[in-house]
């Protein structure tokens, strides 16, 4: 007999943790819009199936808060059986010996306070009253709605130009969205059920790459209506694309020297190479938009003048102005914001940083475009100074991973405290606070002083990206509502007490993304239209090929490469490449076609029509 | 062209045939459930999936086309025990007392489970029962409902009103009334066509025979019955007539032999409902009230009830003229009351429809001298009709064409095609002819607002009388009617005359009719209707003598002041739909 043995799992657990894993996926697939009080009930069959059986208020007490929401769901419960649910829910978090039970008790005790309605509505009307909505998980998690299983059937078949035209139908922006977008749309792709989400974007790019030019589709018949846009963003290019394709004459007024807004003068030309923005713009221009570059609003012009000379006024100026320390010294030589700094590059002004040490305040993704761009402009050294750990921060994963391949520094757990400038009054290094990690509050983990003592950064650039913030003193004044730094449209897009005036994109919902401003174009344009008095319809006449019929066997999802990290911080070419034909074809041959298998095909897989 | 192999044959299709189209047309019937051809292609019930060689699952035939080179096997060891598993599982959530049920021995899921041979269910029965209101004209009964969601695809994709839709999610998914109403506060047309399309009996009207059966029984009662023209054309459907045999007079006579004292023809009224209707709207014309909105026609109840909910605005612009069942109703508990020298609490009318809209509009109140209470007492569909006559056992063979009894015999081919979708605008205009030119036109002279195939669904004519165009529309079909409205609401279209019937093809495709899965008959029943006109000795409602008669002896002229009391209506005087 041996004194110790090692321990080898046995088959069944090697299974049942194969299986846990399943389970995560599928959690993370779960389509949105499911009965809260359903799935409680589901939580709470895995919880107590958890329960190791010594202490009572799990053991006993969690079986009981299954029958009484079974109760519920069966509409069989009165008011008083959530009353008894949430003191036994409150009773066991209290008095459980272990995680498994207060915390599974704590979960039920969340959904009854957080889903009340929903209990409430059981009750009262003796149904559920949830319907599922959102039958193509990709489709409805895109905020501009494209039809993504229709253009990755497309790439699957090689018709690359259909795709983009497609895509077009719902965001005039292919291309650039193909580099930049974040892809919400993958978030709850049901192919995570498989094994893992299909590289959306990278298929979209894919399309763009392959497509060469494509035209855009026929303007409508001139309505003879004219139609301003202030802002020439992705937010007002998107709105006069459609606008134009309506048969209204749009005439875009941009600030700036040339369009796109944070797409030309935010994202660094290694994200989004400029030539291949171009492609996008050159499409919606095509329409006939027209264009008048080097033009402020409330300085060369005025939204009363503008309103005056034409039949709609449409405000998309973004949010391009920058948030502050708030520290003394904040205007010294040396201390610039993000927007500042990343606008400088995209008007080929850009500072020369040839052996300096910079520091970028902030964690998120324009806090990242700083440092990779301040690489790239010959900085010997450069870091982030962020008060939170890697893990709190808002920028995308891959930009952080991009930023640490090309050697940036990540100085976490530090306060900005004060800048110290040099006898020549410019910035000589920044002053933190070291913190430590702390209580969750709201679901975001808080910082408090670790008690250390202050650290000093040296820099002689000081960069700070903590955010964006949006003109908006012209429109106030003009009577426009503003209210927290935002000018507050309604949910059409319009104004009460201002017809024929429109407000979407960043400038109206806070700094978003690319695709959340297309979303938001789309809904003024068609509103737009409406106030015009037209009914124009956007639609799209390419065929979508019937799905493949393949067994759908586990598959690993096709990533895109990157240039090598020493070689691309020597210039601001694309660092992204698109994947191989073979890989697209893989890689689209894995979409699960959600338009066509499940709820899908039963109610309304395809909005062929807005 | 698309060469694939079918359990071993060869076979050449067009691009884009389904395998299940494929498969038919070389004789194999691969079952299906759910499947309804381009209303519910949804592959929801899994019964018709089949095995591609070379996959691991299988694939369903009814929304998958073919591919060149595929090799199917549409019953393949898999196929079958996967099939056979698939019709258990439904079966464990489908009240399975057939011997109890309206569609026994109609039943798609009854036919597949005994063709699969399936004479156990291994899994334990979990039968959904939800309330529901048993005096409402429609039934849902939730432990037969299979989930095939063709109710739910009907009512949306033909009515466009979705009254049906799929309710709570996940494990608990059910139908229901959408929008967590009851089917008393939804805007429900009663077309009944989701009742035509459930495979199973999950759906059904109400059964009203038995009312009718105490009716006969009571000796006090005088059972009067009327028959609407569209029965004709689908009765003997239910036993295997063919239309030559299935004629009005052996309903006639079957209605006799159960203990009905009178019977006649609705084809009298619709003929009345014309001389109101087409007097009302040469009035409305002439005063130019027809120049931006039209008239409507006003014998479709299912049409009322839609408008009412959809477009309560458009309402005054309905014709005033009762249809023609409530027409009848009113002059057998008036004019033909005094005839016999009987009181009209005495009557019980009864009315043998195509329809279910009927049996809610037959709650409509009647107030005529001293009698209150209704036009119509009891509305049976033709199915009801045919069920009751098993029940008494009456055999089709010993029937014989009887006449309807006399004083409202005569009925005119005008009349008769009442049932199809653009007869009542046919017999109107051949009518208003008559009215502006003082001569009648070539009985046939408005074919072309009739129907040129089931797929018909709206239909424009203009027509020619002396200096005046008449601009007609006929929709059939709620979703067609909501279609011709939104152009008419948005200007793009102008009409002086509209015809609206709530089911496609009209009263012969009604909700009330004998049920065929699968097969839309309206269109052929439609073509019977006109063969009884062309044939029929009186071609137009203003030459029925009855209809003189009635006018000389009791009623005056059209639009009098009686005939405004008995035959007209406030389409205001009830509530649509029934607020919570």
């Amino acid at each position: 007999m041996s004194r110790l043995e090692i321990p080898t799992p046995s088959k069944s657990q090697l299974v049942i943790e194969g299986l846990y894993k399943d389970l995560e996926r599928r959690i993370e697939a779960s389509p949105p819009g499911l009965c809260p009080v359903d799935i409680t009930r589901a939580f709470l069959e895995l919880c107590h199936a958890q329960t190791c059986g010594k202490c009572a208020p799990c053991r006993i007490g969690l079986l009981q808060l299954k029958h009484l929401i079974t109760n519920v769901l069966n509409g069989e419960a009165t008011m008083e059986t959530l009353e008894l649910m949430q003191q036994t829910a409150q009773s066991i978090m209290e008095t459980s010996d272990c995680a498994i039970g207060y915390e599974a008790a704590h979960m039920v005790y969340k959904s009854l306070i957080g889903c009340r309605e929903d209990y409430e509505q059981h009750i009262q009307v003796g149904r559920c009253t949830c319907t599922y909505h959102q039958p193509v998980p990709c489709v409805a998690l895109c905020p501009a709605h494209v039809d993504v299983p229709g253009y990755i059937a497309l790439v699957a078949a090689g018709r690359y130009e259909d795709a983009i035209r497609l895509i077009r139908k719902d965001n005039p922006f292919p291309t650039t969205c193909g580099f930049i977008c974040e892809n919400p749309c993958e978030a709850r792709c049901r192919r995570n059920m498989v094994d893992d989400a299909v590289n959306i974007r990278g298929l979209k790019r894919m399309a763009a790459d392959y497509a060469g030019k494509v035209p855009p589709p026929p303007c409508a018949e001139s309505t003879g209506k004219r139609v301003a846009v202030v802002g020439g963003g992705p937010s007002g290019l998107s709105a006069a694309y459609y606008l134009q394709l309506m048969g209204h004459q749009v005439t875009v007024y941009e600030m700036l020297p040339k369009l796109g807004g944070m797409l030309r003068y935010g994202i660094p030309n290694y994200r989004l190479p400029k030539e291949r923005l171009e492609d996008d713009i050159n499409a919606i221009l095509e329409t006939g938009v027209q264009v008048e570059c080097g033009v402020r609003i409330g300085q060369d012009i005025t939204i009363q003048e503008l309103r005056a000379n034409y039949d709609a006024v449409l405000i998309t100026i973004g949010a391009s102005t920058d948030k502050k320390l708030d520290l003394e010294n904040e205007n010294a030589p040396g201390v610039i914001s993000a927007v500042q700094f990343l606008q400088m590059v995209g008007k080929n002004e850009a500072m020369d940083l040839t052996g300096q040490e910079v520091a970028v305040v902030g964690g998120g993704n324009v806090s990242m475009d700083a440092v990779r761009t301040a690489v790239r402009l010959g900085a010997k050294k450069v870091s982030i100074v962020y008060r939170r750990r890697v893990a709190d921060m808002t920028a995308l994963p891959a930009e952080i991973e991009g930023a640490i391949a090309e050697g940036v520094e990540v100085r976490t757990l530090q306060a900005p405290e004060r800048i110290e400038l040099d006898e020549q009054g410019a910035v000589k290094g920044l002053w933190t606070v070291p913190q430590m990690i702390s209580k969750i509050k709201d679901g975001r983990a808080s910082v408090v002083p670790s008690g250390e003592e202050s650290v000093f950064i040296p820099c002689t650039t000081l960069i700070v990206a903590i955010g964006q913030s949006i003109e908006t003193e012209h429109f106030k004044n003009a009577g426009v509502p503003v209210e927290r730094g935002k000018i507050m449209a309604e949910k059409f897009g319009g104004f009460a007490n201002i017809p024929g005036v429109f407000a979407g994109g960043d400038c109206a919902t806070g700094p978003a993304t690319v695709i959340r401003a297309v979303a938001a174009a789309k809904v003024v344009a068609a509103n737009i239209d409406e106030y015009l008095g037209f009914n124009h319809k956007i639609t799209c006449d390419v065929e979508i090929p019937d799905p493949d019929l393949s067994d759908r066997s586990a598959c690993g999802r096709v990533q895109l490469g990157e240039r090598e990290a020493g070689e691309r911080i020597h210039d601001f070419n694309g660092v992204e490449q698109c994947m191989s034909e073979k890989e697209a074809c893989q890689e689209a041959g894995r979409c699960l076609r959600c338009d066509h298998f499940g709820f899908g095909l039963f109610k309304g897989g395809r909005e062929k029509v807005w | 062209m698309v060469t694939l192999t079918i359990d071993h044959q060869v076979i050449t299709v067009p691009e884009g045939t389904t395998i299940l189209d494929a498969a038919a047309q070389i004789g194999i019937p691969i079952p299906k459930l759910c499947y309804l051809k381009e209303i519910n292609e949804i592959a929801a019930c899994r019964v018709c999936a089949v095995e591609l060689e070379g996959k691991q699952r299988l694939i369903t035939s009814c929304n998958n086309v073919v591919e060149e080179g595929m090799v199917i096997y549409t019953n393949s060891p898999k196929v079958r025990a996967h099939r056979r598993n698939t019709v258990q599982l439904i079966l464990s959530q489908h009240d399975c007392k057939c011997a109890t049920c309206v569609r026994s021995g109609n039943c798609s899921l009854q036919k597949i489970a005994n063709d699969l041979n399936i004479y156990d269910i291994p899994f334990g029965e979990r039968i959904e029962r939800q309330p529901w209101d048993k005096t409402f004209p429609l039934i849902r009964n939730s432990a037969k409902c299979i989930k095939c969601m063709r109710c739910v695809q009907v009512c949306d994709k033909i009515q466009s009103l979705n009254v049906w839709d799929l309710e709570g999610t996940g494990s608990r998914s059910t139908i229901n009334v959408s929008k967590s109403r009851t089917i008393n506060e939804a805007d429900c047309s009663l077309c009944g066509q989701c009742i035509t399309h459930c495979p199973v009996g999950a759906l059904h009207e109400r059964d009203d025979t038995e009312k009718v059966w105490d009716a006969i029984a009571d000796s006090k009662k005088i059972v009067v019955a009327q028959v609407a023209p569209a029965v004709r054309t689908a009765w003997g459907e239910a036993f295997g007539l063919s239309p030559e045999q299935a004629t009005v007079g052996k309903i006639m006579d079957a209605l006799k032999k159960m203990g009905v004292d009178y019977v006649f023809d609705t084809t009298f009224s619709a003929d009345l409902t014309i001389m109101e209707e087409a007097n009302e709207f040469l009035e409305r014309y002439k005063k130019g009230e027809t120049k931006l909105r039209p008239m409507f026609t006003s014998c479709c109840p299912g049409w009322i009830r839609f408008i009412k909910s959809q477009y309560p605005h458009l309402v005054p612009q309905v014709s005033t003229a009762k249809s023609p069942q409530q027409m009848f109703g009113s002059v057998m508990k008036s004019y033909f009351a005094q005839s016999i020298g009987v009181k009209p609490e005495d009557i019980f009318t009864l009315s043998i429809m195509p329809c279910v809209a009927k049996k809610g509009e037959s709650n409509m109140e009647l107030f005529y001298g001293e009698y209150a209470g209704h036009d119509i007492d009891a509305v049976l569909t033709t199915r009801e009709f045919t069920r009751m006559m098993r029940s008494a056992h009456i055999h089709p063979d010993v029937l014989t064409d009887r006449l309807s009894d006399s004083l409202m015999r005569e009925g005119s081919g005008a009349g008769v095609i009442f049932g199809a979708t653009g007869g009542v605008m046919e017999a109107a205009l051949r009518t208003a002819y008559f009215l502006v030119m003082g001569t009648n036109p070539e009985p046939e002279a408005f074919r072309v607002v009739r129907a040129q195939s089931q797929e018909t669904g709206i239909t424009e004519a203009e027509v020619q009388m002396g200096d005046a165009v008449i601009r007609a529309a006929i929709a059939s079909g709620l979703g067609n009617t909501r279609k011709l409205i939104e152009k008419i609401e948005r200007g793009e279209a102008r009409y002086d005359f509209v015809e609206i019937m709530a089911c496609p093809g009209g009263c012969v495709g009604g909700g009330g009719q004998p049920i065929h899965d699968g097969e839309e008959r309206a269109f052929i029943r439609g073509k019977n209707l006109y063969f009884l006109d062309e044939h029929a000795s009186i071609r137009f409602s203003h030459e029925n003598p009855d209809i003189h008669k009635l006018y000389e002896s009791y009623l005056g002229s059209p639009l009098s002041h009686k005939a405004h009391q008995l035959l007209h209506t406030d389409h205001n005087a009830w509530q649509m739909p029934k607020k919570r």
